[in-house]
């Protein structure tokens, strides 16, 4: 079976900007990888090389053994940062996750589309949101309706880019339950960005420290080591997080 | 007071600023949501070359105009593409040129007459059949396209998201511009170079204040933009005004109200 993503010294250049270098790792088939990275590491970027949307200077990207461009779009579900919504589209959050499956904007959503939309805001506990313009949601709503506009298509691959973003406390821990929880049912593979060290930690089965290069890749225990964060982000702030974590594996 | 619609002249006013009324209105949504609002004032301006040189040539200048300022459609995307620069920049760079070229083939030709500035300025009653069958022409193509609503409006809404979907976002950006460009073109006769713009942003904006979706904000632009017509061209009419202005101001007048209608219902609700 072959990886769920592959990069193969992969570069990006946008000008005389290097977004990406030399990047090679694999992604195993139903791993949940956490990015972390400092601002303009390239973390973004990753994500749109694996969905077609910015092609490589030079390397190579496969993704479950197929280009990007050839892979079924609905077999990605990705969240974007719900900072870059326009929140003066005039849109129903119904509207939003069917266009995940319809892949298109809905004129009107079919009655068997909204079924299974409202199957998906069900599952992020966000069923009383269908109806709700999408400008009057705070940033954890929106999150959800994103993440159900992913699910809704019950994609084999998620990509998330910050979906934490916006949320207090326990709407984090709902957040990665939820994203879990689909994993675990469906074997999905999962890629998500996150500035949040701990969750990296605690919910992902494989990191990348990445800043333009990979820094460290693998277990959360070997990829978050304070050298990796150090050189990735130049220094480890106050203290570092994980650091009581670390010595003995995650149930220490 | 509906027989002067029985007129000849008339009826040609209508049916083409109908049409033209509910194109520009249903590409409106797009050219509001997009924030391209400038691309309409630049097309309506950039039109002044083809029409200059539809002048200069002695030919139809509808008919020069409309695949000129197609092409400077496709060019605004394109440098704003491979140049990298803000759209305002690629239109401003193209706007200019062609009101340049168009003084000078005006200048040339000696033909700053009536034809121009009925262009400048639109009249109803120099909407002639060629106009008209222009009009119908281009109504065809926005007819063709109707089924790509829902991707053009995808790319609205997010072009990332649509992009990861497949939907070809470059090529549509050329394509809606085209069709902007050739809706621009038509309306000139009937609003005039300079207005034209505002038959484009005005009935959009009407309807996104009325509406909670995309969809109904569609439906509601295309709404006002005709109502917006005949009114418009009625009150023309009946007090001897300009036709573009007359409807502009219509459509400005019904935006200003639901603008206010909007505000008082806020008030209302806060004072509960």
């Amino acid at each position: 079976m072959p990886p769920a993503v592959e990069f193969d010294h992969l570069t990006v250049r946008f000008g005389r900007y290097n977004a990406l270098e030399d990047v090679t790792f694999s992604v195993p088939e139903g791993a949940f990888l956490a990015i972390v990275g400092p601002n303009g590491a390239g973390k973004s970027t990753l994500l749109k090389v694996i969905l077609g949307l910015i092609r490589p200077t030079s390397g190579r990207v496969q993704v479950f053994g197929q280009p990007p461009k050839k892979v079924a779009p609905t077999w990605i579900g990705y969240v974007p940062q719900f900072k870059t919504l326009d929140r003066s589209f005039p849109a129903l959050a119904i509207e939003l996750v069917a266009s995940g499956r319809l892949l298109r904007w809905p004129f009107r959503v079919p009655p068997g589309v909204r079924a299974e939309a409202e199957a998906a805001l069900a599952r992020v506990r966000g069923a009383h949101l269908a109806d709700k313009p999408l400008s009057g949601l705070s940033g954890g709503e929106l999150q959800r309706v994103y993440l159900a506009r992913a699910f809704v298509r019950r994609p084999r691959l998620l990509l998330l880019d910050e979906p934490a973003t916006g949320m207090d406390v326990l709407g984090e821990a709902d957040m990665y339950a939820m994203i879990e929880d689909y994993r675990d049912e469906t074997g999905a593979t999962v890629m998500m960005i996150t500035h949040d060290w701990e969750a990296a930690y605690h919910h992902a089965t494989h990191v990348l420290v990445l800043n333009r290069r990979v820094i460290g890749f693998g277990p959360p225990e070997r990829a978050l080591t304070e050298e990796c964060l150090r050189r990735a982000f130049g220094h480890v702030g106050h203290l570092h997080p994980l650091a009581f974590h670390v010595e003995g594996g995650r149930d220490a | 007071m509906l027989e002067v619609f029985s007129l000849p002249f008339m009826q040609r006013a209508l049916l083409a600023g109908l049409l033209i009324g509910a194109m520009t209105s249903y590409l409106g949504v797009f050219v509001v949501q997009r924030r391209m609002s400038f691309l309409g004032s630049g097309l309506g301006h950039a039109a002044l070359g083809g029409v200059a040189l539809g002048i200069y040539l002695g030919f139809e200048p509808a008919y020069v105009s409309l695949p000129f300022t197609v092409l400077v459609g496709l060019l605004i995307v394109w440098v704003k593409e491979k140049g990298g620069l803000g759209g305002d920049t690629a239109v401003g760079i193209f706007f200019s040129l062609s009101v340049a070229l168009g003084i000078l083939l005006l200048a040339l030709k000696n033909a700053y007459g009536a034809e121009a500035l009925a262009y400048l300025f639109g009249s109803i009653l120099a909407v002639g059949p060629a106009d008209l069958k222009a009009a119908l022409l281009v109504t065809l193509f926005v007819l063709i396209t109707l089924p790509f609503w829902g991707r053009w409006a995808y790319a609205t809404f997010d072009r990332d998201l649509a992009a990861a979907d497949r939907v070809p976002v470059r090529r549509d950006d050329y394509l809606l511009t085209a069709l902007i460009a050739a809706v621009v073109v038509v309306g000139l006769k009937v609003v005039g170079i300079l207005l034209v713009a505002a038959f484009l942003v005005l009935p959009a904006a009407s309807a996104r204040l009325v509406a909670r979706t995309f969809a109904g904000m569609t439906l509601f632009s295309v709404l006002f933009g005709v109502l917006g017509v005949v009114l418009g061209l009625f009150l023309a009419y009946a007090y001897d005004v300009p036709s573009g202005a007359a409807i502009i101001l219509v459509e400005g007048a019904l935006f200003l109200l639901i603008l206010l209608a909007k505000d008082a219902k806020t008030l209302m609700s806060l004072r509960d």
